[in-house]
């Protein structure tokens, strides 16, 4: 068990280390730094001084080590555009963007799971029809196009929901939270669907394929022939061999949906990291952009480990004469 | 053995596939009975609806095919009309089930431990313990080494051969009166399928247990089998006593099935072969569906479908044997 | 060629077709948006890029049936009085030409590299396809923002704003290739054992020979359903581009520009200005999904 999360860690390392190059490359090469850094006037001492302080005359892989250590640290620099801490800028917004995260998750899982199963189950039935109609419109509509719809009904028309913003804030530590107000839940209500629509009806269309090819397996023709009730072949013994492929693709969706919040929060003006990028990729404003890379690097990565034990969790064939026992 | 009530008549059974260019008929006119703890072997060659006939005594046909006519009688009750519900408490408790291929039959997430226990309590009045002593049991009755041990294991550590038994273990634990066994051996290495046939064939003496082998190793029939039904293009072409139609067969298809098997006793230069080939079931010939490639076909045998008829110590399903049609 | 065409009619693709009600009517839905995307400047009732005939007394014009509408401006009007209608066409073809392109240039990359990987194996296969896994477990959205970033941030200004079109397809296109290189090198590994490609290549036939004349060829159905539902992906990463301003430039608006205009009337009533569009792109993708989904299962018949 410890040695296969090593394992998954160490195998995890490379990619976290070429995005760090890429980054890297992005924020060392791109436009010119110094140049943005002095604006108008500056004499040639200013010049050089700045780029003996940002280590820009050592050779490559010792600033690439530099840049490594300095992010694994959380220092990104300055922020070309708001002359601040990038790692401040990021810390003020992550709450906001990981609260919407997680409740457009919860809803895309809650829901979109049991459609799935429903609809793989009896595929047939009306409702089933129903539910692959609107998940294939779901699955076609922007999820800007959504937040607008939203807006449009629930706030210009019915006024119920407020269009933009976060509502009232509670600072927990450096943590803020939308939780604890009502202003604040009421914000987070059409972001989190608008979100979370796209992710939950590819979850529900996902489960539902894997359903039916699991249903159509030896075993479970040979469940129903044992005369198990219905209920144990579809809950116990289809779902959980579902399960085995779906945590995988969920666990990737749901990591998307962090990367998506870009496009959510510019349509909700939602104060979190995804709009802070938008706004910097607009500006070219590197060192955001490099440091929201390799956060959400990092974020994947860990999704990947979580996802890597939950497998391992459910799938016995792992556990013992790994890769070799199964098919 | 006939004076004996049959356990499982199947009468006129009609199986059918709507498909975009028309109906296909799987199987049609079949009709056999098994007796209280006899063994029925079913051979022919591949798509002659020898599985369809299985899947359909159990109810589970894949869909579209359905049941177009016919009836299927387990003591005397018609079992082919039943809602899915009834029919789930017959599967397993009455009929159990023994599939092709082992390495895919059983849940690679459950234990078989846990795989015997479901069946158990879903079947017999016994509680999880009860289930897991008795499952333990049915381990080592079906030659599973260490098997208090081996209760907890998970399929894929069990080799091909031991999961058959496993598999064996699964569709008698409910002690059903019958077992459909379709093709229990083809998946496994030829040192294997000996030791498991033995082993199916004592457990169901003992038990007393009827069965249903469908199988295309003639060799296995011969040894196992009470009465054999010889399957043709969804058809049954002969069906008697296991020593007649394999030494006497009276259809000619079947004799030529018989021909083809290598004898022990004596060398031949060459064995005999059935030229051609079964027709598609989209193109099965007018009259007797064997006559395209029959030796002895005459007139008839290319106008009218023949039904089974006595054929002295078998019945076939052939001309040759009316006497009316033989004289014409 | 008669005879293809009989033979077309004949088969399950086509019969699947006519059966599929839904499918007929995506098809026509799609063929009616690129026709009057292809044919917009030929058949829409105004240029909204002809500032001269551009009127602001028509701005804010509601769409025709409401009560301040006119008949002329069957949509409405925007802010600066262009037809709703109108500039509809014009972005459709827009997000056509960049959504099609950018297919295509996946799909041209993806083919190639997904040949070549799982036809030389070895270290050029664990490579391109370690490529694959990495970049297919970040959203395509993301990939193309930070394309589109990266050469904001690299060329001028000016240059970047005469090649923004480019810029898009290109970000589009590479953050998508890694699907069709998966699929094409999945189907090259089953062929590369198959005889008749063993036997070519015992024969002598140069590799690159092979692989266009005997492996291609088979690897044409899983593409062109890949193609399909990824062309309604790749028009709506554009929007999205375009929504978010960092796609197409504001001289050449698509869709996605409109709807990011659209927006801003959104909350002072002016609801067409976004909504149209909105509809224009939704019926795109939709038809497009629908047709790609339908492509999927007709060739796979074993889904059914």
């Amino acid at each position: 068990m410890f040695a296969f999360i090593i394992n998954r860690i160490l195998q995890a390392l490379p990619v976290m280390l070429a995005v760090a190059l890429i980054s890297f490359a992005m924020f060392a090469y791109v436009g010119d730094p110094v140049a943005i850094m002095l604006g108008q006037d500056f004499t040639e001492a200013q010049r050089e001084a700045l780029v003996r302080d940002l280590g820009l005359d050592q050779p490559f892989w010792v600033q690439f080590a530099t840049f490594v250590g300095n992010a694994a640290q959380g220092e990104f620099g300055l922020s070309y555009r708001l002359s601040r801490p990038v790692a401040e800028l990021i810390a003020e917004r992550a709450p906001a963007t990981l609260e919407l995260a997680f409740c457009a998750a919860g809803l895309a899982l809650l829901i979109g799971v049991p459609m799935g199963v429903y609809t793989g189950l009896y595929r047939h039935s009306w409702l089933s029809r129903f539910f692959l109609t609107f998940s294939l419109i779901g699955v076609s509509l922007p999820t800007f196009l959504i937040g607008i719809l939203l807006i449009l009904v629930f706030a210009v028309w019915l006024g119920w929901l407020p269009s933009f913003g976060r509502g009232d804030t509670v600072q927990l530590g450096w943590w803020s939270t939308g939780f604890l107000t009502w202003s604040g839940l009421k914000a987070l209500i059409l972001p989190a669907i608008t979100l979370g629509l796209f992710q939950l009806t590819l979850i529900m269309r996902l489960v539902r394929s894997e359903m039916m090819e699991v249903l159509r397996t030896d075993y479970i023709k040979f469940a129903r022939a044992r005369g198990l009730p219905n209920r144990a072949v579809h809950f116990g013994h289809a779902l959980k061999n579902t399960l085995v492929p779906v945590i995988t693709i969920v666990g990737l969706q749901l990591g998307a949906i962090i990367a998506f919040a870009i496009v959510t929060e510019t349509v909700f003006q939602w104060p979190g990291m995804g709009l802070l990028f938008i706004q910097s990729v607009g500006a070219a404003d590197i060192p955001v952009m490099s440091a929201y890379l390799l956060l959400i690097a990092l974020v994947f990565v860990t999704i990947n480990l979580i996802v890597d034990l939950l497998y391992y969790a459910v799938d016995p064939r792992l556990r013992i004469g790994r890769g070799k026992g199964g098919h | 053995m006939s004076n004996l009530a049959p356990l499982l008549r199947v009468k006129n059974l009609r199986v059918e596939f709507p498909t975009r260019r028309g109906t296909l008929v799987a199987l049609d006119d079949v009709s056999f009975d098994i007796a209280p703890g006899e063994v029925l072997g079913v051979v022919g060659e591949s798509g002659a609806g020898k599985s369809m006939t299985g899947a359909a005594i159990i109810g589970l046909l894949e869909p579209p095919g359905r049941i177009a006519r016919g009836e299927i009688l387990l003591d005397g009750k018609r079992i082919d009309n039943l809602r899915y519900e009834q029919m789930r408490r017959i599967r397993g408790k009455e009929i159990g089930a023994i599939f092709q291929d082992p390495l895919t039959t059983l849940n690679p997430l459950y234990t078989v431990g846990r795989q015997l226990v479901e069946t158990m309590t879903t079947h017999l009045p016994v509680g999880p313990g009860e289930a897991r002593r008795r499952a333990i049991e049915w381990l080592e009755l079906v030659g599973i080494p260490a098997a208090a041990q081996r209760i907890d294991s998970y399929p894929h550590e069990f080799s091909g051969g031991m999961r058959q038994r496993v598999v064996i273990a699964l569709a008698l634990c409910a002690e059903p009166r019958l077992i459909v066994a379709d093709e229990p051996t083809t998946a496994l290495d030829v040192s294997i399928q000996a030791q498991v046939i033995a082993l199916l064939k004592r457990l169901a003496r003992e038990k007393g247990t009827a069965m249903m082998l469908v199988t295309h190793d003639m060799g296995v029939i011969a040894e196992t089998a009470d009465r054999v039904a010889v399957m043709y293009a969804g058809r049954i072409a002969e069906i008697g006593p296991v020593r007649e139609v394999v030494k006497h067969a009276n259809h000619p298809y079947s004799a030529g099935l018989m021909a083809s098997i290598p004898p022990l006793d004596r060398r031949v230069e060459r064995l005999a072969q059935i030229d051609g080939a079964m027709p598609r079931l989209s193109a099965i010939p007018k009259g007797c569906a064997y006559n395209p490639r029959c030796p002895q076909v005459f007139g008839k045998c290319r106008e009218l479908r023949p039904d089974l008829i006595n054929a002295g110590t078998t019945q076939a399903a052939c001309w040759l044997y009316d006497t009316e049609a033989t004289r014409g | 060629m008669a005879a293809a065409v009989k033979r077309f009619f004949d088969s399950d693709l086509w019969w699947s077709f006519t059966r599929s009600p839904v499918t007929v009517l995506s098809a026509i839905v799609a063929l009616v948006c690129i026709l009057g995307a292809l044919f917009a400047p030929w058949i829409a009732p105004h240029n909204p890029f002809d500032l001269a005939s551009l009127n602001l007394i028509d701005a804010f014009k509601p769409p025709a049936w409401e009560e301040e509408g006119v008949a002329e401006y069957v949509l409405g009007t925007d802010d600066q009085g262009r037809d709703v209608l109108s500039a509809i066409m014009y972005g459709a073809r827009v997000s056509l030409i960049v959504g099609i392109s950018a297919t295509l240039f996946a799909t041209f990359v993806g083919v190639s590299l997904g040949l070549l990987a799982g036809y030389a194996g070895g270290h050029v296969d664990s490579v391109l396809m370690r490529i694959c896994d990495v970049q297919l477990t970040f959203p395509s959205i993301l990939v193309a923002l930070l394309v589109d970033g990266i050469t904001r941030a690299a060329l001028p200004r000016e240059v970047h704003d005469q090649i923004a079109l480019f810029v898009v397809i290109f970000a589009i296109g590479i953050s998508e290739w890694p699907k069709f290189a998966r699929t094409v090198r999945g189907s090259t590994l089953v062929e590369r054992n198959k005889e008749y490609v063993q036997a070519a290549r015992v024969i002598g036939v140069p590799s690159a020979r092979i692989m266009v004349s005997h492996v291609l060829p088979n690897v044409v159905g899983p593409v062109l359903v890949v193609a399909t539902l990824n062309l309604g992906l790749a028009i709506l990463s554009e929007a999205t581009l375009s929504f978010l301003g960092v796609g197409v430039p504001p001289t050449q608006p698509s869709l996605g520009t409109l709807i990011r205009i659209g927006n801003d009337f959104l909350f002072s009533g002016e609801w067409w200005i976004t909504i149209f569009p909105g509809i224009a792109l939704i019926a795109m993708v939709l038809s497009v999904n629908l047709l790609g989904d339908w492509l999927r299962d007709a060739l796979n018949p074993k889904l059914r």
